[in-house]
């Protein structure tokens, strides 16, 4: 051990073999990009699986989920309403845990908390490997949960939020079993993700970097590592005891058995709010570093930020409720919720407008990943606003389960997250790569996707005020023309996605070497004091910050 | 919008549908009046904002940028305005929630139960036992000229300027009883008993929908709701078989409503509320049976 160590220090950019470096790997940065290839991929399937939600929602009536339709000569998924069923639960489950997790925290927390901290890797480089492959476990078990039988036909078809009876009586087949398996290895992945996540900012921190110092992104991970750690056991627990009230006779949820079917979804909750919360905040610490940078000024109101995202996390776990206004829950309780929502929407204002801040008296460069963030913010707005719409239970009783809260999320998520991964995706391409990607096609990947998500999820706003339900196969006809529109804005969003393949395509065909810093004087994060892409092993001298003008 | 459909979607429908309920007028007021002016606001001040910072700071109009950091008087406005705004929201929302939760004495009891997937209706207090409704098929809403995905084999029936009192359950997974016009959303859990409300202002027959993922059926298990004056609501009562709540126990069937008769038995015990989770085998056979059988509600007004 101790030559391999000497032989390291002399030889510091010596990489292992092919196998070993990506399959052992241990270097935050391979696991990075492990990690980003693999939300890449799964983000392909989990939009392959919206566009076949979009062509069945085209039109009224029955289109694609039945026999004798292409998607019945596939084979792959059942053709039946059960078969849709299985599908929207599995791009939901795909966005959240392996597109939105993997890109934000695996990808970009890895790659880039230690070069931002000055750190030379991760506090546990193997644990930080094993994480990584549970991920790839838990996957494959979700994948496989979606062809084996699930009682009504092959698949679960529950949804993501998997309540019970319908998860457990309502799914007798071992499709509901792998699922859950899937998601204990998907916790338990990022549960030690966390670890390694606290462990290394508050340990590895460059001598002069204080935690005051600290990049807001690094703020972002660090504040989502203890959602995650927080959160993700009570998850554990619920669906640990889905599986033994499915396979052992419990009745934790059965209420013929003195159980409550409600229970669970206190539970479920308790981790899905800080859940969407964990989808957004590194995101949030991604657009103040690029707002930041292509401003060429300082991030306004540096303490207000990272404490406003310290406020929305706590709050986070206090809000859980207001997804369960109609289970018969006390008044007293449901008012306590509709105030406690609404309260996040302070904290999120204070990012909202010292983002715009920021802004305000720079010099702004529209450079794609520019774009991309002040698309995110925009969005995000239209997000939060219909968030707070319907923290109100008054108005929750109309809008409850229709598509008014698919639209709510997917702006904040589909819109917000994923615009915030495109926009860090952008702003490190040159760092991470090493080549430089091409501007035309990353400005139309925006423009494009911008208009195509707009026009998928701005009309259901619509048919949700009309009434329309959730996690529906068919609709009545007075809903057609809002649907249409919103199959169309998929089509739209495709074209993008293409755009982007291109661009990867044509980046790594042309190879234009990259710089260390190609934004100038606005990025100022240790990252660019590295060469692009950073050596194997970085930092071995450590970097010392000074005080600046935070 | 004026020419929005009452009690059901309206095609390219863009706002909340028209309600029938004191409930419901409130709920669209606070949306339409406090709630989308307030959002449509911010999010056209952030727009601007950002349009304006696009124009005035760019690098071509700026080419030096600040270096400001703080603004104390601007952060506690951008803190304190938004909470203004929420207490403002937050007056007219708990009003409306409490609302919600002062049920009047109800006039009239309904039990509605969620199975997979169809919805049963029973009046405990007119001694009406369960009767089940189906979605109506898409040959039979064509030839009716009724919505098909809306319309039902078996609507529940009420009064009008009555207070409904609904009692929502399940029997097998959790449903959700939910009539946009009325407002109104309650869970069907199984092992509890849920409850809402409404006082249906007009005459007329209003949809909604199951609308907690149920199942293979979930979009396909719709709830109508015909609103009705009191004497075609007794009317419908005795042609069900029931008695007025109160009045001795059930008056001898008439000659009318012998078929109706005839076929409740067959559905009561089809289906049996007490039980938690009945096997359901064959969810459309007791459909068909009391659907066939019974008296169509009398001179249901087409009247909006």
């Amino acid at each position: 051990m101790a030559h391999a160590a000497a032989h390291d220090h002399h030889d510091h950019d010596h990489k292992p073999s092919f196998f070993v470096r990506w399959f052992f790997s241990t270097n935050h940065k391979d696991i990075g990009t492990l990690y980003i290839i693999f939300a890449i991929i799964a983000g392909i399937i989990g939009g392959a699986l919206s566009g076949l939600i979009r062509l069945e929602l085209a039109e009224p009536g029955i289109q694609l989920f039945k026999e004798g339709t292409w998607l019945a000569q596939l084979g792959l998924i059942d053709a039946s309403k059960h078969g849709y069923n299985v599908v929207v639960t599995g791009h939901a489950l795909i966005m959240v845990f392996f597109v939105v997790m993997p890109a934000t925290m695996g990808g970009f927390g890895n790659w880039f908390v230690p070069l931002m901290i000055g750190a030379p890797d991760m506090a546990f480089p193997r644990m930080n490997n094993i994480s990584f492959w549970l991920l790839m476990a838990a996957f494959s078990l979700l994948v496989l949960s979606m062809f084996v039988d699930g009682g009504p036909g092959r698949g679960f078809g529950g949804g993501w939020t998997a309540y019970p009876p319908l998860s457990t009586s309502g799914h007798t087949g071992p499709s509901m079993d792998l699922a859950i398996l899937s998601l204990h290895l998907a916790g338990a992945s990022s549960i030690l993700g966390s670890i390694n996540f606290i462990t290394t900012i508050f340990n590895m921190r460059a001598p002069g970097m204080t935690l005051h110092r600290m990049p807001l992104f690094a703020w972002g991970v660090l504040i989502t590592a203890f959602l995650l750690l927080l959160s993700l056991p009570v998850l554990a627990g619920a669906i640990t005891m889905l599986l033994t009230d499915r396979n052992f006779n419990t009745h934790f949820f059965n209420a013929a058995g003195g159980g409550d079917p409600v229970m669970y979804q206190h539970l479920f909750w308790f981790f899905g709010h800080p859940e969407v919360y964990i989808m957004i905040l590194p995101g949030f610490g991604i657009i103040s570093h690029i707002v930041s940078t292509f401003s060429r000024k300082p991030v306004f109101g540096y303490l207000a930020m990272a404490y406003a995202m310290v406020a929305i996390g706590f709050i986070g776990f206090v809000v859980w409720a207001h997804h369960m206004y109609t289970v018969g829950m006390g008044i007293e309780l449901r008012a306590y919720f509709v105030a406690a929502t609404m309260v996040i929407a302070v904290p999120t204002g204070v990012k909202i407008f010292s983002w715009i801040a920021t802004m305000w008296g720079g010099s702004i460069e529209f450079k794609v990943p520019m774009l991309w963030a002040i698309g995110f913010i925009f969005l995000f707005t239209v997000g939060g606003v219909t968030g707070v719409v319907l923290a109100n239970a008054g108005i929750d009783y109309s809008l409850h389960d229709t598509y008014y809260v698919v639209a709510h999320f997917h702006y904040v998520l589909s819109l917000g997250a994923v615009f915030s991964i495109f926009a860090g995706f952008y702003y490190w391409f040159e760092k991470m790569w090493g080549v430089k990607y091409n501007e035309i096609l990353g400005a139309l990947h925006f423009w494009i996707t911008f208009v195509g998500v707009n026009l998928i999820f701005f009309p259901q706003h619509f048919l949700g005020l009309q009434g329309m339900p959730r996690r529906y196969i068919d609709y009545p006809e007075a809903f057609t023309l809002w649907n249409q529109v919103s199959t169309w804005g998929y089509f739209v969003t495709i074209i993008g996605v293409g755009v982007f393949l291109l661009l990867l395509l044509e980046a790594a065909v042309r190879r234009r070497k990259a710089e260390a810093n190609p934004w100038g004087e606005g990025a100022t994060t240790l990252e660019w004091t590295l060469p692009s892409p950073p050596p194997f092993h970085q930092f071995n001298e450590l970097p010392v910050v000074k005080p600046d003008t935070h | 919008m004026a020419s929005d459909l009452v009690g059901q979607p309206t095609p390219g429908g863009i706002d909340l549908q028209p309600g029938v309920t004191s409930l419901r007028h409130d709920a669209i007021f606070f949306h339409n009046v406090i709630l989308l002016p307030i959002i449509t606001a911010i999010t056209i001040f952030v727009l601007i904002l950002l349009a304006w910072v696009m124009i005035k700071f760019n690098k071509r109009a700026n080419p030096v940028p600040a270096k400001f950091t703080h603004n104390t008087t601007l952060e506690v406005a951008w803190t304190l305005i938004p909470v203004l705004i929420l207490m403002v929201i937050a007056i007219f929302s708990f009003r409306l929630l409490f609302a919600y939760n002062d049920m009047p004495k109800p006039d009239v009891t309904v039990k509605a139960v969620g199975y997979q997937w169809y919805w049963g209706y029973e009046y405990p207090d007119h001694k009406i036992g369960e009767f089940v409704s189906n979605v109506l098929p898409e040959d039979q809403s064509k030839a009716e000229g009724r919505p098909f995905r809306l319309a039902a084999t078996e609507p529940l029936v009420v009064p009008v300027n009555k207070v409904v009192r609904v009692q929502v359950t399940a029997a097998d997974v959790i449903h959700a009883f939910a009539v946009p016009a009325f407002g109104i959303i309650t869970d069907a859990v199984p092992g509890r008993l849920n409850e809402t409300w409404f006082k249906a202002e007009k005459t007329g027959v209003y949809y909604g929908n199951c609308r907690e993922l149920c199942g293979v059926d979930h979009a396909f298990m719709p709830i109508e709701v015909r609103v009705v004056t009191q004497e075609e609501f007794d009317a419908w009562v005795a042609s069900k078989g029931g008695s007025k709540p109160g009045a001795a126990p059930a008056p001898s069937v008439t000659s009318a409503s012998a078929a109706a008769d005839a076929g409740q038995p067959a559905a009561a015990s089809a289906v049996n509320p007490a039980a938690p989770a009945p096997a359901t085998p064959e969810p459309k056979a007791p459909a068909s049976a009391p659907a066939a059988t019974s008296t169509p509600a009398p001179t249901a007004p087409a009247a909006k």
